[in-house]
């Protein structure tokens, strides 16, 4: 039977999360790419690496900079996966995922942050990190009987008013905190048993053969993976299914005997309980934070790659969350690249030239002037593609890329063939 | 216990803190109710969740600060004999009419490819279109706040006990002249065709209606409600330079106002917004504790809308929906 891949002999081997010899090879090159990636590139780099030599083409990703935002993509896409787990899969949208988020990092801030002027009591990862996620949880089951009530957009109302509740906690609880715009720093992906000086794995050093965002990454890409698994693996158990028969009809749901109230606060517990490690390993990593970050534009950001990912997808949410994070870097470096081919002239100047801004009398839509002027700031230009994103992707692909992506495979599954 | 003292000493300070309470809750319920109207006129014609509303009362504002201030029209074309408050007046009219267009628009291209889709869906929909737009629009107001130009200015009425400014006045006399010509509106001819669309969609057609009309006729109202929802937070008391960035967030407050009253509640949006407004001014003036911090009066509306949810899940007006498989 070997060489027939859609062949299965048994349903296990039918449901298997890597149901393909394609997806095995596929992923596995893929992953080993990601772990290698970090040891590459020394000859260029500050920190020193195990080896000098860089990957073709994608070699510059290996840089500090760019092994920061792939770390970056890792932690969004772990908080993507709680609220794919309760918007796509459950189908409760919830425009409050930010609040959880923050709950996390400062639970998170609160444990693991020295002893010092505000709150802090120097525990290791091992406390702070499980509790960064119960916390959060157990607040999600707190309001889930208000929002297991309310349904819909009502739903969607609810959660933008916890986003704006938690500011104004955040704000206000300096000595935990520091307050609002100076924010405190929470460095600290080291491991540790206890509170030895000495760590057991070092992050925050550049060592022998990796960099500290080389380290961070391969840490968050680990915990990316673990967690992967398990919303995987949830989607396709009883309360996954439970899941997505509530989203698609809840009353049908609970006539076949599915419990909706348990089912939703489960779904609202699991989906805190990633937010808020999410945020508890974004600060950690990135090293600060201020209470203005868990705001309901990050929110919108969490929707957003859901959205542009594929709802109820865990490779797509996984896609959405690389696309939205390195989408900013994206239209930074073409903005970039368009503003020295202006300079240089020729055909691609024609083209660049009533898009960026390169004076202040100049025309443009963006602007890469230092200070206010004419066009859209690079950061201002990344909101409205995020807006305008989100609207063609509803309209044009409700799939997102998982459907794009599907749309591709099938075509060269069947070529020459359309069927 | 000590912290309580200063509460009592103020309720029992006077009424000049009540007054000034009063009218403040009162203007800022008349602001409250102008968005939330919207809101409902949106929701009971197409269904749609318009979180774009901020975004739209944002461009408004704009809209009449340009046409009033910087482009001047049609103030240009007036002699000098035409008094200021005339001229601004039919500036604003012209701002008003621009907004409606751009509310149009906006259904046009973007909600109508959504119709028959989830209704998430479409709310998410308008959720990118204020990010979109909101970026745009700040982008033209730019850092400084852009001026009015109203004729109001600072001027304040002093009834003896209570003091309004002129522009609470003109707030509570707008909103209560729109909210009932909206109200006027839903027994008209074309309001009937708009409440049996919100009906149910494919049974108005059948009867002859043009939904796709009644679709752009709402999205004109809620767009030109927005604006001038938007005027008003942009002037004196509120804010005195005018339209700046932080005009957009604004409308999200008056999410509260219509979950209080109901998603699809005309009177539930009335009642919703000046309570949410009365109590938000009220909070601030008298809940004084230091432990509260910075902005406490702010998530008021929040916090009555959690409260209002726990006991009934659509609001104080909202329709109950029939569950049925």
């Amino acid at each position: 039977m070997r060489g027939r891949p859609l062949l299965y002999t048994s349903y296990e081997a039918d449901q298997s999360m890597l149901n393909t010899t394609t997806k095995k090879v596929l992923l596995g090159l893929f992953l080993g790419f990601l772990v290698f990636l970090p040891f590459t590139g020394g000859a260029k780099s500050s920190g020193s690496r195990l080896f000098d030599f860089s990957i073709p083409i994608v070699g510059f990703l290996s840089s500090n900079d760019y092994l920061q935002l792939l770390a970056t993509v890792c932690v969004f896409a772990i908080g993507a996966l709680g609220l794919n787990l309760l918007t796509g899969v459950a189908g409760q949208v919830s425009l409050g995922h930010s609040f959880f988020m923050g709950v996390g990092a400062y639970t998170a801030v609160w444990l693991g942050a020295p002893q010092g002027p505000l709150l802090g009591m120097g525990l290791p990862i091992w406390i702070w990190l499980p509790a960064a996620g119960l916390v959060p949880a157990i607040i999600g089951v707190i309001v889930g009987p208000v929002a297991v009530r309310v349904r819909g957009l009502y739903l969607a109302i609810v959660t933008v008013g916890l986003v704006f509740i938690g500011e104004y906690v955040f704000r206000n609880w300096r000595s935990l905190t520091g307050g609002s715009q100076a924010g405190r720093s929470f460095q600290e992906l080291d491991v540790r048993l206890w509170k030895e000086e000495t760590p057991l794995i070092e992050i925050s050093q550049n060592g022998d053969f990796l960099s500290t965002n080389g380290k961070g990454f391969l840490m968050l890409l680990g915990f990316l993976v673990l967690f992967t698994v398990i919303a995987k693996n949830l989607q396709r158990s009883r309360a996954g299914r439970a899941f997505q028969a509530i989203r698609d009809r809840d009353v049908a749901a609970e006539i076949m005997g599915v419990n909706e109230f348990r089912y939703k606060l489960i779904a609202f517990g699991i989906s805190s309980f990633l937010a808020g490690v999410s945020g508890a390993l974004l600060t950690a990593f990135l090293g600060r934070t201020i209470p203005e970050r868990w705001d309901l534009i990050l929110a919108v950001q969490f929707i957003a790659i859901i959205l542009i990912g594929g709802a109820g997808t865990v490779s797509g949410t996984l896609m959405g969350a690389a696309f939205v994070v390195m989408l900013p870097r994206v239209v930074q470096n073409f903005t970039e690249w368009m503003k020295s081919a202006i300079d240089e002239g020729g055909f691609i100047a024609t083209i660049a030239d009533p898009i960026v801004v390169t004076s202040p009398t100049d025309g443009g839509i963006i602007n890469t002037l230092p200070g206010v002027g004419p066009g859209l700031s690079v950061l201002q230009a990344n909101q409205v593609l995020y807006g305008l994103l989100i609207v063609g992707f509803l309209i044009f692909e409700p799939l997102g890329l998982y459907g794009i992506w599907l749309r591709i495979r099938n075509y060269w599954k069947g070529w020459p063939f359309t069927y | 216990m000590t912290a309580a003292i200063p509460i009592i000493a103020q309720v029992a300070g006077g009424e000049g803190h009540f007054a000034s309470a009063l009218s403040e809750g009162l203007s800022l319920g008349a602001i409250y109710a102008l968005l939330a109207m919207g809101f409902v006129i949106i929701f009971k014609a197409t269904q749609v969740l318009n979180f774009a509303h901020g975004a739209l009362s944002a461009l408004g504002a704009f809209l009449v600060a340009s046409f009033a201030t910087l482009v001047n029209i049609p103030g240009r074309f007036l002699p000098e004999t035409v008094p200021h408050w005339l001229g601004w007046s039919l500036s604003a009219l012209f701002a008003l009419i621009a907004a409606a267009a751009a509310g149009m628009l906006l259904e046009r291209v973007f909600i109508r490819p959504m119709v028959g889709e989830e209704l998430f869906a479409v709310a998410i929909v308008t959720l990118g279109i204020d990010i979109a737009l909101r970026n745009v629009t700040n982008d033209f107001i730019g850092t400084d706040p852009r001026p009015l130009g109203d004729p109001w200015g600072t001027k304040v009425l002093d009834l003896g006990w209570i003091t309004f400014a002129h522009t609470e006045i003109a707030q509570i006399v707008v909103s209560v002249v729109l909210v009932s010509a909206v109200a006027l509106f839903f027994r008209s001819r074309t309001g009937i065709a708009m409440r049996a669309t919100a009906f149910d969609q494919e049974a108005a057609r059948a009867q002859g209606i043009n939904v796709g009309r009644i679709f752009s006729i709402s999205w004109a109202i809620g767009a030109v409600l927005a604006a001038v929802a938007g005027v008003f937070i942009s002037v004196f008391p509120r804010r005195s330079a005018g339209v700046d960035t932080a005009t957009a967030f604004f409308a999200f407050k008056a999410l509260p106002a219509i979950i209080l009253g109901g998603l699809d509640s005309v009177i539930g949006a009335i009642v919703g917004g000046f309570g949410i407004g009365i109590a938000e001014a009220f909070v601030g003036e008298f809940v004084t504790f230091p432990a509260l911090g910075f902005g406490f009066a702010g998530i008021v509306p929040y916090l009555v809308m959690l409260l209002v949810l726990i006991v009934r899940p659509y609001g104080l007006f909202g329709t109950e929906e029939i569950r049925r498989v």
